[in-house]
């Protein structure tokens, strides 16, 4: 067991570096894609639209394949590092899901709200930023620890895209030892704890920006 | 609102503030800056027709509301009472007719001496002059009360913040509230927050208030202290107010005029002595006769 | 070889790749009808009385939402063998999608049980029902009406992540667009046309999901 940990623990760092990047180009890519959909170009609408629903509606894998294979080939010619690949694939990926969120979470804050704002004279961009998108946050943090779990076990298949994070030294490991069991066991142990310290993070967020108003359960 | 000089056009044979104009004190923490003219309505509306879809909420209605009066507008559901304040506050467009506030058209202006569609900023500033309290009190569940009630001026006035928590901390005592300034919605009682909710509309200094049916959401013993507090702002300060109730006693002790509302038209207006002792329409007898069999 | 996209080739490879799919739908399937019942099965379980079932069955249908998919699938096909289980890799895969997902539908379930107003079960117990005529007749009527949409999701969520059964060798879409690509170096065409497929069949599944929804709409 112990010669397991030190190249486990060097995929698990991996791992978490994919998903903390990836995580940052899909919070981008979900406030730019709902900021799209919401605009009042129906150009900017369409294409926003259009993102979401191919990067929702296709495989994740399928994705990471696309921009592995394909894009170095012509007509393309574009060669991307197998680490950009995992970024950009998980990031686009679940940046889609996170615009539904996040246009749920805007459609939850009630109307009352926006009349408020409305009569006390805000300006609009006052109102988003200072009424509506705190109380949407709030509301948009427990589907999105959900998502940001979907991510992590995501970052999984870039093992397939050759990338060395913990699956794929868990597979590594196991062509070298034939110690299958406590090989894939200790993996599965180490996503799971890794999922529930992320879900410990969110709801410590949750508890510090619904500080004041009435609790939600996180997952 | 009124500085001394204003004091010598009467406004209404049997206003009854009067009296207190004269007694103005220019500290007031709801005054606004002089110069409105003392003749002109302060809310006019000139056939206003409001229709979604097919259906006619407001029916070419034709309304003036002098300054500082009081007006309570009651009537039965769906004919057209708060719809006629939602338009008035801009939350929802006219399907046709005009809106003057304070002598200016509200949702048009004048370009070369003809009406065209307003600016933004030119509704922003025709809109400031009104401040609206709501049935469901629409606080901003994330802030405090003081938050809630010096948001607004920081943003809109520019205020200072120390400025602004100055005039919110006038406001929130004037409603009672002075030692909840720093107690977030949820932990106050309908009646609280209703009365923040009324603070935080007078922070913008507004001339008209409008009140839709504040009491409505409230057990029936909170309505008392609300009832009070605007009350007090009719007698105390200058300030018109337009207000959808259901509270037949607090309309008939309180207001100067009462309307009745029924399929999108005023059926029938007076002061609450004539109304309330000689409806004239039957739909109107009809209503109160309701009303009484229900208390 | 100088255009776009060869829909010559394209064409040519359409009847291969239709052939996988079929595999892809034919796991997709099976494994959404075992996760139909099972995840039933595991929600009636937590909501039991008896302490150590609900903990007990909580903890192994945390720990599998939790833990990536591709692992799972890497244990039932080369962990179980070393224990003297072998499955093919089809049964494999369709076996370890079932599961995981069958945990997913577990929640979605539970939150339809617990969504049925408590009066329900108040009223079925004044009327003397028994348990078996409770469920079947009262609450689970109303409770899976309200879980539908969130059912066709993970419907469609499933087939997508068919392609990660292709890293235990299933030879369904993915598999067979990679393989076709690798052996002629023209990866755009297929890669490209299994992403479509999956589009296509989200797309249209979505529609189906929301028409059922509708028809079996209370009035």
């Amino acid at each position: 067991m112990r010669e397991l940990f030190p190249l486990l623990l060097q995929g698990t760092l991996v791992t978490i570096g994919i998903a903390v990047c990836s995580t940052l180009l899909a919070i981008a890519m979900a406030f730019a894609a709902t900021a799209a959909r919401l605009a009042p170009w129906a150009p900017l609408r369409w294409i926003g639209n259009v993102y979401v629903e191919v990067f929702r509606g296709t495989s994740l894998l399928v994705q990471l394949f696309w921009f592995f294979f394909v894009l170095p080939l012509p007509p393309f010619h574009l060669e991307l590092a197998p680490f950009t690949v995992a970024i950009v694939g998980l990031g686009l990926h679940y940046g889609a899901y996170g615009s539904e969120i996040l246009r749920g979470a805007l459609r939850s804050v009630p109307g009352g709200q926006f009349e408020a704002a409305l009569a006390l004279n805000l300006s609009p961009l006052t109102r988003m930023r200072r009424i509506i998108l705190p109380q949407a946050m709030i509301n948009a943090l427990p589907p999105a620890t959900n998502l940001m779990i979907e991510l992590l076990k995501g970052t999984s298949l870039v093992s397939l895209i050759t990338l060395s994070d913990l699956t794929f030294r868990a597979r590594q490991l196991d062509e070298a030892t034939f110690k299958t069991a406590q090989i894939f066991t200790l993996t599965l142990v180490i996503y799971f704890v890794l999922a529930q310290i992320l879900v410990a993070l969110m709801r410590y967020f949750e508890r510090r920006a619904s500080h004041g108003m009435s609790q939600r359960t996180v997952r | 609102m009124k500085t001394d000089t204003e004091t010598s056009t009467p406004l209404q044979p049997d206003a009854p503030v009067m009296e207190k104009e004269m007694n103005r004190d220019p500290a007031d923490v709801l005054s606004t800056a002089a110069g409105c003219e003392a003749e002109a309505p302060m809310v006019r509306f000139a056939g206003v027709t409001k229709c979604y879809g097919a259906l006619t909420v407001l029916d070419r209605l034709d309304l003036e509301i002098a300054r500082n009066e009081k007006v309570a507008i009651i009537g039965p559901s769906g004919s057209g009472k708060s719809t006629l304040l939602r338009v008035l506050m801009t939350l929802d467009p006219l399907t046709g007719g005009t809106i003057e506030v304070d002598g200016e058209p509200l949702t048009h202006m004048r370009k070369n001496g003809e009406l065209v569609p307003a600016s933004v900023r030119h509704l922003r500033r025709v809109r400031s002059k009104i401040g609206m309290v709501f049935q469901s009190f629409n606080l901003f569940p994330h802030m405090t009360a003081l938050a809630n009630t010096i948001e607004a001026p920081m943003r809109v006035h520019d205020l200072s913040r120390k400025e602004a928590t100055d005039r919110a901390r006038e406001l929130l005592s004037l409603v009672g509230l002075e030692d909840k300034c720093d107690h977030y919605p949820s932990q106050l009682s309908g009646g609280q927050q209703q009365r923040v909710a009324i603070a935080r509309a007078l922070a913008m200094r507004p001339k008209v208030m409008l009140f839709d049916e504040v009491t409505s959401a409230l057990d029936p013993e909170l309505c008392g202290e609300v009832l009070n507090v605007i009350r007090r702002l009719g007698s105390e300060h200058n300030l018109t107010m337009l207000m959808v109730t259901h509270q037949m006693g607090f309309a008939r002790e309180f207001a100067d005029r009462v309307c009745f509302f029924s399929e999108g038209k005023i059926l029938e207006q007076g002061t609450p002595q004539e109304f309330f002792a000689a409806p004239q329409h039957q739909r109107t007898q009809q209503f109160l006769r309701a009303v009484r069999e229900a208390i | 070889m100088n255009s776009f996209f060869d829909l010559h080739y394209a064409a040519h490879i359409l009847p291969a790749l239709l052939r996988a799919s079929l595999y892809t739908v034919l796991i997709t399937m099976v494994g959404f009808a075992i996760a139909l019942v099972l995840g039933l099965v595991l929600a009636i379980l937590r909501r039991s009385h008896l302490k150590p079932l609900s903990r007990g069955v909580g903890f192994v249908v945390e720990f599998i939402r939790s833990t990536p998919l591709l692992i799972q699938v890497y244990v039932l096909f080369y962990v179980l063998p070393v224990y003297g289980i072998t499955m093919s890799a089809l049964t494999a895969g369709t076996v370890g999608i079932a599961l995981h997902y069958a945990c997913y539908t577990s929640e979605v379930y539970r939150a339809g049980l617990n969504g049925v107003a408590r009066g329900q079960w108040e009223a079925a117990c004044a009327l003397s029902l028994s348990p078996w005529r409770t469920y079947s007749g009262v609450i689970l009527p109303q409770a899976i009406r309200a879980v539908i949409p969130a059912l066709g999701n993970y419907l469609v969520a499933m087939f997508k992540d068919t392609p990660v059964l292709s890293a235990i060798t299933v030879v369904e879409l993915m598999q067979q667009a990679k393989n076709i690509g690798s052996e002629t170096f023209r990866y755009l065409e297929p890669i490209t046309m299994a992403g479509l497929f999956f589009l296509l069949i989200s797309v249209t599944f979505a529609q189906l999901v929301r028409r059922l929804e509708f028809r079996l709409r209370l009035p």
